[in-house]
């Protein structure tokens, strides 16, 4: 069963990955430990690949730090799911190869113990039984999750055009 | 239902009819600014260079500002490597140290152009929306992979209409105009957003407008657009660019906005973003008399000819406070030529400034003017960050250079309407 990470708003990064280790960490084994470090102390040793975290508004506001998304993708997050993201954050996510999801109604909807079931392509999101749709995401970004991220997609793409 | 600039823009770029706020499309950017952060870009896609090569040497526009002249042996290798770079892939457009800040760089020689998509590497991109382009800051890894296909995708944004009317007062300038909305708007309040000026904008310069749209990005903006008028057209073709180069997009007078607010300029008055977020913005008269140890006057925000002008209009006959500094750093060396021949320049020296090199200089702390710990300064740039000008003990103002010059004479914090009015 994954688990539903549940967060209020404006989760900045520095609670998402602490800047004093902004020039130490860059590669994912380096990162994981620290994750969410100030947030929530679990997280780091219990987060399992296919869980989900859930936020509030202006998630990832803050630096341009790439390790949190990277962070996050390293771990198996299946999709970070909130209100809505900070500029930033969204973009390095799906450069990242994380899923994004906005969706402030199921955000809402979502009680502790509820599972959540997600349908990317289709953009559809399931809360403890009840749907929600978002904006379905475009082939191209789905493509770049695939391929973990977009310097592997464009590599890829590249190769295929020769 | 009309649309608004970023819809028409975007939509134009991806080859589609149409594209509504939170759409996702790829597109193929005009341009890609990248700056000292060259080398960490390429790195990233070394050996994919070597296998596949550029997408199009027409793209990426280089331009080295950062720490320029090299500060340290690690600057001058990494200028080394970004200018084997550019020769080895034939990189089109290359400016070396010297010829001035990236993004004023862009502008003045017509690298951003009305309705034109430009991307850079660097979060200040946003200020050609002053000449109707949609230009927007993006992380390095996305920089190295557009070097490498010559495309990328953006999030359709949701639009903000802000509606200027009338005219600044004497001492008032388009840097308290904009430091008066993003005090408003708070540092995240455009998140993700096109911000449109609409309204009197034919009372604003292009160096106004540039001022302007520079900072849109200091309360989230994607974007912070103008509409291309005669000003723009004027200055666009003494920059050497023709009319007939470029299409102007804006918006429809129906278009839809997440939301509206309306500026009476002859209402405002000078105003100070006070240490250390940039929409910690109070009135000058509140902070007036606080002493200032270090005045900066220059940056891609407020380095051009006509701000030096303006400074030099209060400093003529003047000296600055004994025990102080003032620093003047132009945004290119076309400008640093102008303020030399208009003789602002020497107006500013004689009155105990100090010239620097055009380019970024002390705004990001790397070199030429940090700051002790306990140490003040009052800036014209666009970002009071703790730690962003050396020391995180120090403190930074920034205010218009009508401020600054009038603040410098008193060595603190003072009203510039009052040095105008003697
Ligand atoms: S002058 Fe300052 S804000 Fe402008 S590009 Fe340089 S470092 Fe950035």
């Amino acid at each position: 069963m994954s688990k539903v990470w549940k967060y209020g708003d404006d989760v900045n990064t520095d609670m998402l990955f602490p800047g004093k280790y902004t020039y130490s960490c860059s590669k994912a084994e380096q990162i994981l430990p620290h994750l969410l470090e100030d947030l929530d102390p679990q997280f780091a040793s219990e987060v399992r690949p296919g869980d989900v975290v859930m936020a509030g508004k202006n998630f990832g506001c803050g630096s341009s730090r790439e390790q949190p998304a990277l962070g996050l993708r390293a771990a198996g997050i299946e999709a970070v799911v909130a209100k809505s993201f900070a500029r930033i954050f969204f973009r390095a996510a799906i450069n990242q190869g994380l899923l994004l999801v906005e969706c402030p109604e199921a955000v809402d909807a979502f009680r502790a113990g509820d599972t959540v079931g997600l349908d990317p392509a289709a953009g559809t999101i399931t809360v403890g039984g009840k749907g929600f749709s978002f904006p379905s995401l475009p082939e191209e970004i789905l493509a770049i999750r695939r391929a973990g991220g977009l310097l592997p997609y464009a590599r890829a793409k590249l190769r295929s055009r020769r | 239902m009309g649309k608004t600039f970023a819809e028409k823009l975007l939509a134009l770029k991806a080859g589609k009819n149409d594209v509504r706020p939170g759409e996702i499309v790829t597109v193929r950017p005009d341009h890609l600014l990248s700056h000292d952060n060259t080398a960490a870009i390429v790195e990233k896609i070394a050996g994919d260079l070597a296998e596949f090569g550029v997408a199009n040497p027409d793209l990426h526009v280089v331009v080295l500002d950062h720490v320029a002249p090299a500060s340290t042996e690690k600057d001058a290798e990494n200028h080394k490597a970004i200018r084997q770079y550019v020769a080895r892939y034939g990189v089109k457009h290359f400016f070396d140290v010297g010829t001035g800040v990236c993004h004023q760089i862009m502008v003045e020689k017509g690298l951003a152009r009305p309705g034109m998509l430009v991307v850079g590497s660097d979060s200040h991109t946003c200020m050609y929306g002053a000449v109707g382009a949609f230009a927007t800051g993006i992380d390095r890894t996305e920089a190295s992979a557009l070097i490498l296909t010559g495309e990328t995708w953006l999030r359709v944004p949701e639009s903000i209409r802000i509606e200027l009317r009338g005219v600044l007062s004497p001492g008032v300038t388009a840097k308290d105009l904009i430091l008066t909305v993003i005090g408003q708007m708070g540092s995240d309040g455009a998140n993700y957003q096109c911000v449109e000026f609409h309204g009197d904008i034919a009372n604003l310069t292009i160096d106004d407008r540039l001022t302007m749209a520079n900072m849109g990005i200091e309360m989230g903006a994607k974007a912070a657009v103008f509409e291309v008028d005669a000003r723009t057209i004027g200055y666009l073709k003494a920059a050497g660019v023709p009319r007939d180069s470029y299409q102007p997009i804006w918006a429809d007078a129906d278009a839809s906005y997440s939301q509206s607010r309306t500026y009476e300029l002859a209402k405002l008055s000078p105003v100070v973003a006070k240490p250390h977020k940039v929409d910690n913005v109070v009135p000058v008269e509140e902070v007036a008399g606080t002493p200032i140890d270090q005045f900066v006057l220059g940056t891609c925000t407020n380095g051009r000819a006509s701000d030096f002008e303006l400074a030099a209009s209060i400093l003529r006959g003047k000296r600055i406070a004994a025990g102080t500094r003032l620093l003047l750093l132009p945004a290119s060396r076309e400008i640093l030529t102008q303020t030399m021949a208009s003789g602002a320049m020497a107006t500013l020296l004689e009155a105990g400034g100090m010239l620097l090199p055009p380019g970024c200089g002390p705004c990001l702390g790397a070199h030429l003017g940090v700051l002790a710990g306990g140490e003040r300064c009052l800036s014209t740039s666009n970002r009071n960050f703790k730690g962003r000008m050396g020391c995180a003990k120090a403190e930074i103002f920034l205010a218009s250079p009508a401020t600054v010059a009038a603040s410098a004479i008193h060595g603190s914090i003072c009203d510039p309407r009052k040095e105008i009015a003697r």
